[in-house]
């Protein structure tokens, strides 16, 4: 009888990555916010297809890239270099894990200086039109999202400067990193939306 | 079958049921009810038929054998495991096939009354708004076109068609005798046809929520022989005639009070915030459906709306009895 | 340089002993005085207050509901205004279907999670904790306005134009967005603790098919949340930013959309009414059997159809809006997916209806309150069949037939399973018996108050009664039938409170109960009534769906749950964590203690949407600012729960 309930070897104790509980709520918590970004992307789409005047939707035409798409490529780096940051302390090296966050943390912040001299630059207001009100509400959200990420991926790099982490145990690591590789995908499908779609021939 | 259908569409069963409910379904008078009115006896007679088996079966289950007592903590007995699946496969598959059945038939319906069969006599565009409905008769000849409010007439045995747009919320076009509903949606322009198979006066109300009066939101259709018909859309056209006397008094004061929500056709009474009341002593009855139209009712709407339709958007009026009396007697000559 | 080799160990095995109780007592039983009672993070104590709390909001919901009956009563009556009645039902819709249906199912779901699962508690206790006092703070906001008069009033389906700024000017309908979006945040933490524990925390040989279907209820419920709940979420944000920051979602004057709120209303709204049911008729899954002596017949085929018919229910949602001039091939669609849905519906009656056949039925009040429901079932059912024929929803939809259909249904499938759930499991929560012949009186009340009262509305709705009206004409051949109704829910109502009354009585003075009154199967019924704060001494191993029965079920010897042998994980707070599919032991979990974070976070929410209703920027911003404290507290990082590798606080894992 206690054969069949008995354990061979040893089971590890605590947040252990993917066994920890952590990881799991944020990969619903991923699920749930990608959910919240579907039904924004469902209503631009949905507003899209009314009828429109020409030339309001987009408004002002087709939007333009010069800073977009630079942001793009600064969130997408920011996301390499913590990637790069948990590869090195899955390899045991805390100082690549603290410059990697620290460098992500710095790319997040600067995505969110450009994000808001693009906002100032647009020729409408939130309360101008229907597009209007999705474009700054869309990438808003995602915006929010972005500062919720560089506070924690702040909070991330001084607990790593801190000496918190090493090649076993980086539970918080493993789960901020997933947060904000998803808030990088979402980028990619607004910018997509917003940016690549009127090009398509989704415009009034 | 057709029998069936026939019984339930016959006159009397329809007139008998129609008055002592205005607004069932259960019977109907056209084109467009006829198919879904079998329809609603069809699915009803399933469901009735479902809750009854299913009911037996439940009291077969719990009483075909003498129950058990209960003494708290006591290990009884557990009954012997048949499997029981059997009631899965025979039950299961007997409510798909009806299931599969009712979608058929459902589509079937739902094409068959999308567009009547013939072409429509009139079209009419009925702008919803809290809490009234706005008429109007559309034509190709722009002088023969015209605007009415919460009683229309249409010619029996012909198709007419409805374009429905809200006036302000969302409303619902619902006249249940000749057709299902149909929403009236600011911004969108809905499409949709009903048709009376026989002369008579049909109730409607309002069936989306609207606000504090939806509760009053009501309208007539009146069906009549093509002739008759004809006679009333000319005389929609005309101007009412000149009043004299304490009528004429009684326009002044309209024109001052309530011109500037109502409209007479021929007068400087042109205000679109209310139902025109170009031909009111036409319809049968006042404040979109509710109320009779008559002497006493239709003195007392107009001195004190409110306690008839608390929240209405027509004020009570600061008028001397004199002042009411003599509008009063205006609005008996609209005729 | 620290390794996995210091975090690790092989737990003993053991058996429950008075030492180990006590040990084990003093680990887990909450903590004195107001950090315990505020703080605790125990799911048998958050459980309760749910169930309490959801109890609560019945109550007040169906007051509000039986005061707008008198009004409905008889023809042109004038006991309330237009605009008093308008809030009262709008508060009814909003208080049922929101803060009683799901949260007492989330009450039930908690407590019952892990005691069903063999585990110690749910996988994120200071998120439960969380989940619930985000639930009260969200409901005592969204009463605020009305108890000032304010009131959201539009009904709880809260169509634009009518709520917006335009048509409704003043806090009303802020007061109800802001509120559904702090609830909303409540019920996804809730249900993404769910499925963790479900993946993560069940018992050694707890394989995904062994589990009670009510794991299989709120699982599908919880899932589902996660991905409708944004969308409604959603439409209330863009709402409030159309009403109080000019934008143009939904206003049609500038190209927006009115039809924009009802989709994103309804592709949360109609997932919704299944996840507000599911886990009840799990609930009957797992008690009907008990009391008909055999196990459910069809376990698979009952666990299938409650995914099917979650699944199937995110492709219905065009359902509620078949009156508002789509084309044709859109509603051929949705019409033939509405009428499907019924198919695993009927697996479940037909599951039940055999379960009692081919069983011997013990009469008593749980098994009345289940039998019965199957019933109320089949009418909530069929009625849901004809809405879903186009054709005829275009007759039916607004008028009183579907306030029967939904009635039928809500309190059919939720409340009638939730109040045989209070009769089954009472006895566990509190270790007293209910009396059994006040619960007949409570059953018939209850059964006979309800079908008299709302019965008769399928055919108010077949005599074109129209919805949400406040009073209607005498010539419309519906004042009888309002009366009988008013009357029913005066009766249903005194059913209610007579279940109330029997809880209170026999909490104080009901004879004490064993540790299986009923000689129930699961887990759950293994242990003391009420359950130790650890639940279970040693961790439980099972071998099949019936642990407790096995031995009747002619299970092999060989091949037997165990119960009183199993893991002994005393180094602290801990629970086992096990493989997804198949539940074998991976990792010991470090269970947190009570604190009071959960509650500070709950608070700072709370603040920033007061703040939002009020417009002022900087409540939002202190608010905020509180927010982002009380997560930095919530998350950082603690050896004592084997987080880091140095130790912050000099204890580590072990200690």
């Amino acid at each position: 009888m206690a054969e069949r309930v008995a354990l061979e070897g040893k089971l590890p104790v605590g947040a252990i990555n993917t066994r920890a509980s952590g990881w799991w709520a944020m990969i619903f918590t991923v699920f749930t916010e990608a959910s919240l970004f579907a039904y924004l992307l469902f209503s631009y789409y949905y507003l899209a297809v009314q009828p429109h005047l020409p030339g309001t939707f987009p408004q002002g035409g087709q939007p333009d890239l010069k800073l977009a798409l630079p942001n793009t490529i600064i969130l997408i780096a920011s996301s390499v270099a913590v990637g790069w940051a948990q590869f090195g302390i899955e390899h045991g090296s805390k100082q690549r894990l603290a410059l990697g966050l620290g460098i992500g943390t710095v790319l997040g912040l600067l995505f969110l200086v450009i994000q808001y001299f693009e906002w100032a630059e647009k020729p409408f207001t939130l309360a101008s039109s229907p597009y209007s009100s999705l474009y700054f509400v869309i990438t808003g959200f995602h915006m929010a999202h972005v500062v919720v990420g560089v506070a924690m991926l702040a909070a991330l790099t001084w607990w790593s400067s801190r000496g918190y982490f090493n090649r076993v145990r980086y539970a918080h690591i493993h789960i901020g990193a997933l947060y904000w590789h998803f808030v990088d995908v979402v980028w990619i499908a607004v910018f997509f939306t917003f940016y690549l779609t009127p090009l398509l021939g989704l415009r009034a | 079958m057709r029998a069936f259908q026939a019984a339930i569409l016959s006159t009397a069963f329809l007139s008998r049921r129609a008055q002592a409910a205005p607004l069932q379904y259960l019977t109907g008078a056209g084109a467009k009810a006829a198919p879904v009115v079998f329809l609603t006896w069809g699915v009803l007679i399933i469901s009735i038929a479902v809750i009854a088996i299913i009911g037996l079966l439940l009291a077969g289950a719990i009483w075909r054998r003498p129950g058990e007592t209960w003494t708290p903590g006591a290990r009884t007995a557990l009954k012997g495991h048949e499997s029981g699946l059997n009631w899965l496969w025979i039950g299961v598959s007997i409510s798909t096939l009806v299931l599969l059945f009712s979608i058929v038939w459902t589509v079937k319906v739902l094409a068959g009354i999308q567009a009547p069969s013939q072409k429509p006599a009139v079209t009419l565009e009925i702008t919803a708004r809290q809490w009234w409905w706005q008429v109007r008769y559309l034509s190709d000849d722009d002088a023969r076109q015209f605007v009415t409010a919460n009683e229309i007439h249409i010619p029996v045995g012909a198709p007419v068609r409805l374009k429905l747009v809200g006036g302000d919320v969302i409303h619902s076009f619902w006249v249940p005798q000749l057709a299902g509903k149909m929403d009236a949606i600011p911004g969108q322009t809905n499409e949709t046809w009903i048709e009376a198979s026989a002369p008579g006066t049909y109730r409607g109300q309002c069936t989306e929520y609207c606000g504090v009066q939806h509760s009053h939101m009501g309208f007539l259709v009146v069906a009549q022989p093509a002739g008759d018909f004809q006679r009333w859309w000319d005389h929609q056209l005309a101007s009412p005639a000149m009043p004299a006397g304490h009528a004429q008094l009684g326009q002044a004061d309209f024109q001052m009070h309530c011109g500037n929500c109502h409209t007479v056709r021929g007068t400087e009474a042109a205000g679109a915030l209310g139902p025109d009341l170009s031909h009111l002593m036409q319809r049968a009855t006042i404040a979109a459906g509710e109320m009779p139209n008559n002497g006493p009712v239709l003195a007392h709407w107009v001195a004190d709306p409110q306690s008839i339709k608390p929240g209405s958007m027509m004020p009570a009026p600061s008028l001397s009895e004199t002042e009411l009396a003599d509008i009063h007697a205006y609005l008996k000559t609209l005729d | 340089m620290a390794s996995i080799s210091d975090y690790e160990r092989s737990p003993s095995v053991g058996q429950p002993n008075t030492e180990l109780a006590e040990k084990l007592k003093t680990l887990w039983e909450t903590e004195p005085g107001l950090t315990g009672w505020l703080g605790t993070v125990d799911h048998k104590e958050i459980g309760l207050r749910y169930i309490v709390t959801a109890f609560a909001f019945l109550v007040i919901g169906g007051i509000e509901a039986l005061i707008f009956r008198l009004q409905l009563a008889w023809s042109n009556v004038k006991l309330l205004t237009p605009e008093q009645y308008d809030q009262l039902f709008t508060m009814h819709g909003m208080t049922m279907i929101f803060l009683y249906a799901s949260p007492i199912l989330s009450g039930f779901s908690n407590y019952l999670w892990p005691l069903l699962l063999g585990s110690r508690d749910m996988a994120l206790p200071r998120l439960n904790a969380l989940s619930y006092w985000i639930y009260l703070c969200a409901g005592l906001f969204l009463y605020s306005s009305f108890l000032v008069g304010f009131g959201p009033n539009v009904g709880w389906f809260n169509y634009v134009p009518l709520a917006a700024r335009a048509y409704n000017n003043g806090p009303n309908i802020d007061v109800y967005s802001l509120g559904m979006i702090l609830l909303g945040i409540s019920t996804t933490v809730g249900a993404i603790n769910f499925i963790v524990t479900f993946l993560r925390l069940r018992c050694p040989g707890m394989s995904v098919n062994r589990v009670p279907i009510l794991i299989w209820g709120t699982l599908t419920a919880s899932a589902a949340n996660i991905f409708a709940i944004p969308s409604v979420s959603l439409a209330f944000f863009l709402l409030w930013m159309d009403r109080n920051l000019g934008t143009h979602f939904f206003d049609t004057m500038a190209g927006g959309s009115a039809l924009l709120w009802q989709h994103l209303f309804w592709m949360f709204g109609h997932p919704w009414v299944y996840a507000i049911v599911l886990p009840a008729m799990g609930m009957v899954s797992d008690g009907l059997p008990v009391f008909c002596r055999r196990p459910l017949v069809g376990y698979t085929a009952v666990a299938a159809a409650t995914v099917a018919t979650m699944i199937l229910g995110f492709g219905v949602w065009v359902h509620h809006m078949f009156a508002t001039g789509l084309p044709n091939i859109s509603l051929s669609f949705f019409s033939a997916a509405s009428i499907i849905i019924t198919v695993p519906s009927a697996v479940g009656v037909f599951a039940w209806l055999a379960t009692i056949w081919t069983g011997r039925p013990v009469f008593t009040t749980p098994f009345l309150f289940f039998a019965s429901f199957i019933l109320l079932f089949t009418i909530g059912g069929v009625s849901g069949f004809m809405t879903g024929s186009v054709p005829v929803d275009w007759q039916l939809t607004d008028t009183y037939f579907v306030v029967a259909h939904l009635h039928y249904v809500l309190i059919g499938i939720n409340v009638f399973p939730v109040a045989g759930a209070v009769y089954f499991w009472f006895p566990k929560f509190t270790g007293k018996l209910m009396d059994e012949r006040l619960g007949r009186w409570n059953f018939w009340t209850m059964f006979i108050g309800f079908n008299l009262g709302f019965f008769p509305m399928h055919i108010a709705g077949l005599l074109g009664m129209p919805r949400r009206i406040y009073t209607y004409s005498d010539s419309m051949g519906w004042d009888w039938l309002n009366l009988i109704t008013t009357a029913g829910s005066f009766l249903f109502g005194f059913g209610v409170l007579l279940l109330i009354y029997n809880v209170v009585k026999s909490k104080r003075h009901g004879p004490t109960a064993p540790h299986n009154p009923w000689d129930a199967p699961t887990l759950e019924w293994a242990v003391s009534s009420p359950p130790p704060p650890y639940n279970f001494a040693v961790i439980p191993v099972v071998a099949s769906r019936h642990p407790l029965w096995e031995d009747r079920l002619d299970q092999s010897e060989d091949d037997r749950s165990h119960i009183e042998t199993g893991l002994v994980l005393d180094h602290g707070k801990e629970a086992l964590g096990t493989t997804t599919l198949d539940a074998e032991p991976n990792v010991i979990l470090k269970m947190p203690r009570d604190t009071l974070v959960p509650l500070y976070l709950a608070l700072s929410m709370t603040f920033v949407t007061a703040g939002l209703a009020l417009v002022n920027w900087w409540v939002v911003a202190i608010g905020m600012a509180l927010t982002a404290c009380s997560i930095l507290a919530w998350l950082w990082p603690e050896a004592r729960l084997g987080e880091t590798a140095v130790p912050a606080t000099g204890k580590g894992p072990h200690g």
